[in-house]
């Protein structure tokens, strides 16, 4: 509950109806893309501009009540999960496409813009945006920085690191600060980089700087098929050996394809143990010469058969597949829990066959998506929250993939955060000096750990509780350590 | 060996973190004209030396901080692969941990990222001569904040870089360099268009009335682009390397001679107006090196470059007090300070070289 001179504070900012404070239209904001975790925040609060965000961040900070920012709620890893006695900070309004400056080859928006929107706004001048995370229809642009989204494109186009140019946010105190520049670096810390992936930790975001590339003017994908995952996993580093980086590389084993081939009927082969889809991009001549090395690298590595796209109907019927992995999965299972790791590509066959072991023991169906050029593992595990224990084996297998990633010498989230979720993960990633520093870096920013306060950073007490801390004679390290 | 050195490391930060000291970390000094003061006793990285892990499909390379670049872009280039971001030497003994720390790049940087982007993770100890590890040796990891970018370009203000880990990119199968003779307004409209066409290009620059433009890619399509782009070919006089390591007769009076060296970085499309100096435009128009004619004011040159979306770095200088970065405003000012407590409490590491304040 809050102070009700607090929800009056809050109300003389914001017009009425942008401050929800009943269960029933606070309902919709108990959870987000993880359904896994649900809380009941004490009020969600939308405001129109900046200057309201600053006067909610002033009051917040003023009495000390915590605030979770958030975008379209798609995030996989409970990153918007609200706090039983915060507001959550909906960016919503804020859906304007500031400018778009085709010869500097930027775009301002605001943080609640669709990532496909932008891409769609610069087509006219034959940009686009590079980052497009499989959500890419409804997450917006504040919560790709908040978390660093990916995408398929990433090996070539980069991460959302590698495409913002300067993100404007206000710190809980509610001083308006700006990361990075309009030029290609900043003085000083490369606080853009420090800021991109904080999972709404550091500062609330109001604006954000894109780069834009050129559309290219021609893709084509090869879809091959493979009688091994181990074959599929070293014909990946095959392509990359041979001085390919793809537009997208992606894999998909036999579940998955089987998954989704009757939901989107794009003809995968589907007594082919992998798949991979190699999509070139460039120009014509590019492609060209792309695609036949492509065919040569998949052949030499033991494809069972090849599929070259003819025309774009064709490229995006490949595609669907890929995209439609999530969704199809969660047609053919009650529920779905999906688990995003990173791994050298070189332990690929190891771990996918760890995997499998473990699903049979679990009883629990696993399908794996891929994104094998970067090595980012997404296995979905099907399981039913009805019936007892299979939520709970879920999440305990899904901790055992992820400690797997560790050990082959990987990490425990590629790229949808680390959020409510993966706190247990980082106690196994991080020891206690490196999680101290994250504190320290959260302090410079945040000092009373207002800002989504229990994501992102375990405390080194809960590390303790969770049994995966060395804890000497019962005393936590720093004991005067704060604790968020 | 290294273990016994890293130690050392470690022991040296702590004698000064007890004694009151201050140290300044060097490999071969090569960039020793960077930055502010070189406050403290020297600390020496260069026995942290060797690539420790390189496997080229997955396009990582692992290497120690003293390591020279040379030995490293070496070992690259012989499994056909490169450091993306054409990090400058400016000189033989270069170490990979001095251009980290600096967050120098090179003439590739507009088009394919700056060193930063290209950092994965590191190995550092801190100002309280713990020896940490950030980031790791894959492409893709969002777990906990992103220090390991954070170190790039932070002068060894926050650590001490031990080990880092790159992503590497293939060689490009061709590359081919066309000159064009124009003024520097019409070279950078030129490169701006450009842009926003799927190009080939790898690197521009505009010096003395000439543009020069590097394409690299596929055969084809450098073909094509070569066309597309007009001029000519250029002979074995192409100024990448010189460029890149300030030894273009353009530097020569800032890099020989007492004259100061401008770097201001701006939004590309930025016009040419007349500062009173020379100047060489590079990154498609984002990088602009002045030497100035006739002593000019800095305070002119820093409110130019904010105007046009950045900042200004006197680069060389013999007289560095009107300060080398760009000021902050207060509140990243505070940001950095409080950074820098969290890093190196005790204000060891590189005093004085980013900001005079820590």
């Amino acid at each position: 509950m809050l102070d009700p001179a607090f929800t009056s504070a809050l109300a003389a900012i914001v017009p009425g109806e942008a401050l929800l404070t009943s269960a029933e239209d606070t309902r919709p904001y108990e959870c987000d893309g993880l359904t896994l975790y649900r809380e009941l925040p004490a009020a969600v609060v939308l405001p129109d501009d900046e200057a309201q965000v600053v006067r909610i961040l002033e009051l917040c900070h003023a009495a000390r009540v915590p605030v979770v920012a958030r975008g379209a709620g798609t995030s996989l890893s409970g990153g918007a999960l609200p706090i039983a006695d915060g507001v959550v900070l909906s960016l919503a309004k804020f859906r304007r496409i500031v400018s778009i400056d085709p010869l500097s080859r930027t775009a301002v928006v605001e943080p609640g813009v669709r990532n496909l929107a932008v891409s769609e706004a610069a087509a006219a001048c034959g940009l686009f945006y590079a980052p497009d995370p499989s959500s890419q229809i409804a997450c917006s642009i504040g919560g790709n920085v908040a978390e660093n989204a990916g995408g398929v494109h990433c090996l070539k186009y980069g991460l959302t690191v590698h495409n913002v140019r300067k993100v404007r946010g206000v710190l809980v105190t509610g001083e308006i600060v700006e990361f990075g520049s309009d030029a290609l670096d900043a003085p000083g810390y490369d606080l853009l980089a420090l800021v991109t992936g904080s999972e709404g930790l550091l500062a609330v975001i109001t604006q954000v700087t894109v780069k834009l590339l050129p559309k290219p003017r021609e893709a084509r994908v090869v879809l091959a098929a493979f009688d091994d995952l181990e074959k599929a996993g070293a014909a990946v580093g095959a392509v990359i050996g041979a001085g390919i980086i793809p537009g997208g590389l992606e894999m998909m084993d036999q579940p998955a394809t089987r998954a989704v081939e009757p939901f989107v009927h794009a003809g995968y082969p589907l007594d082919a143990a992998a798949v991979l889809l190699v999509e070139a991009d460039g120009t014509p001549e590019e492609v060209e010469s792309e695609i036949a090395e492509i065919r040569q690298v998949l052949t030499a590595g033991g494809a069972t058969s090849l599929r070259v796209s003819a025309d774009e109907a064709e490229r995006l019927l490949l595609w669907s597949g890929r995209k439609a992995a999530f969704p199809a999965v969660g047609r053919i299972s009650p529920d779905y829990y999906c688990i995003d790791g990173t791994i050298p590509r070189a332990a690929l066959p190891r771990v996918l066959a760890q995997i499998e072991a473990w699903s049979r023991d679990y009883g629990l169906p696993c399908a794996n998506v891929f994104h094998a050029g970067d090595g980012n593992l997404h296995p979905l595990i099907l399981f039913d929250a009805e019936k007892p224990g299979d939520k709970e084996r879920t999440i305990e297998f899904g901790d055992r993939i992820l400690e797997l990633c560790i050990e082959v010498g990987g990490t425990i989230t590629g790229e949808h955060g680390v959020g409510i979720e993966k706190i247990r993960g980082m106690c196994a990633q991080f020891p206690p000096g490196a999680l101290e520093r994250f504190h320290g870096v959260k302090r410079a920013f945040d000092e009373r750990a207002l800002l989504n306060p229990g994501k992102g950073v375990p405390t080194l007490a809960r590390c303790a509780e969770f049994g995966r801390m060395h804890v000497h004679a019962g005393a936590l390290p720093h004991p005067d350590l704060p604790r968020f | 060996m290294t273990a016994a050195a890293i130690d050392a490391l470690q022991d040296a930060v702590r004698a000064a973190a007890s004694g009151g000291g201050r140290l300044r970390i060097r490999g071969s000094g090569s960039k020793d004209f960077y930055g502010g003061a070189l406050e403290g006793d020297v600390l020496d990285t260069r026995a942290l030396r060797g690539i420790v892990a390189y496997a080229p499909t997955e396009l990582v390379v692992t290497a120690r901080a003293g390591t020279q670049l040379a030995e490293i872009e070496d070992e690259l280039a012989r499994h056909g692969q490169m450091l993306a971001f054409e990090p400058p030497r400016h000189g033989p003994g270069a170490t990979l941990g001095g251009v980290v720390a600096c967050g120098f790049s090179g003439p590739r940087r507009a088009a394919a990222g700056a060193v930063r982007d290209f950092v994965l993770g590191v190995r550092i100890v801190d100002g309280t001569g713990e020896a940490l590890a950030f980031g790791g040796q894959v492409i893709k990891n969002v777990a906990g904040f992103d220090v390991s970018r954070l170190m790039a370009g932070a002068l060894g203000t926050l650590g001490v870089l031990t080990e880092i880990s790159l992503k590497c990119v293939p060689l490009p199968r061709v590359e081919r360099t066309r000159a064009i003779d124009c003024d520097a307004a019409d070279a950078i409209r030129r490169c701006n268009e450009w842009g926003g066409r799927p190009l080939p290009i790898s690197a521009t620059c505009h010096v003395a009335g000439r543009l020069w433009v590097r394409l690299s890619g596929a055969g084809p399509a450098v073909s094509a682009a070569a066309v597309e782009i007009g001029g000519a070919d250029a002979d074995d006089a192409a100024p990448w390397r010189a460029i890149r390591d300030q030894t273009h007769p353009f530097f020569a009076p800032a890099v020989t001679g007492p004259v100061p060296l401008w770097r201001l970085s701006v939004r590309s499309t930025a016009p040419c107006d007349d500062l009173g100096c020379d100047t060489l435009v590079e990154w498609g128009g984002a990088l602009r090196w002045l030497v100035p004619r006739a002593p000019v004011e800095a305070s002119r040159l820093r409110a130019w470059a904010a105007a046009h979306g950045g900042h200004a770095t006197l680069y060389r200088a013999q007289d560095k007090s009107p300060g080398v970065f760009q000021p902050l405003a207060p509140a990243m000012a505070g940001l950095h300070e409080r950074l820098k407590r969290t890093f190196d409490p005790h204000g060891i590491l590189n005093h004085g070289r980013l900001y005079p304040a820590f």
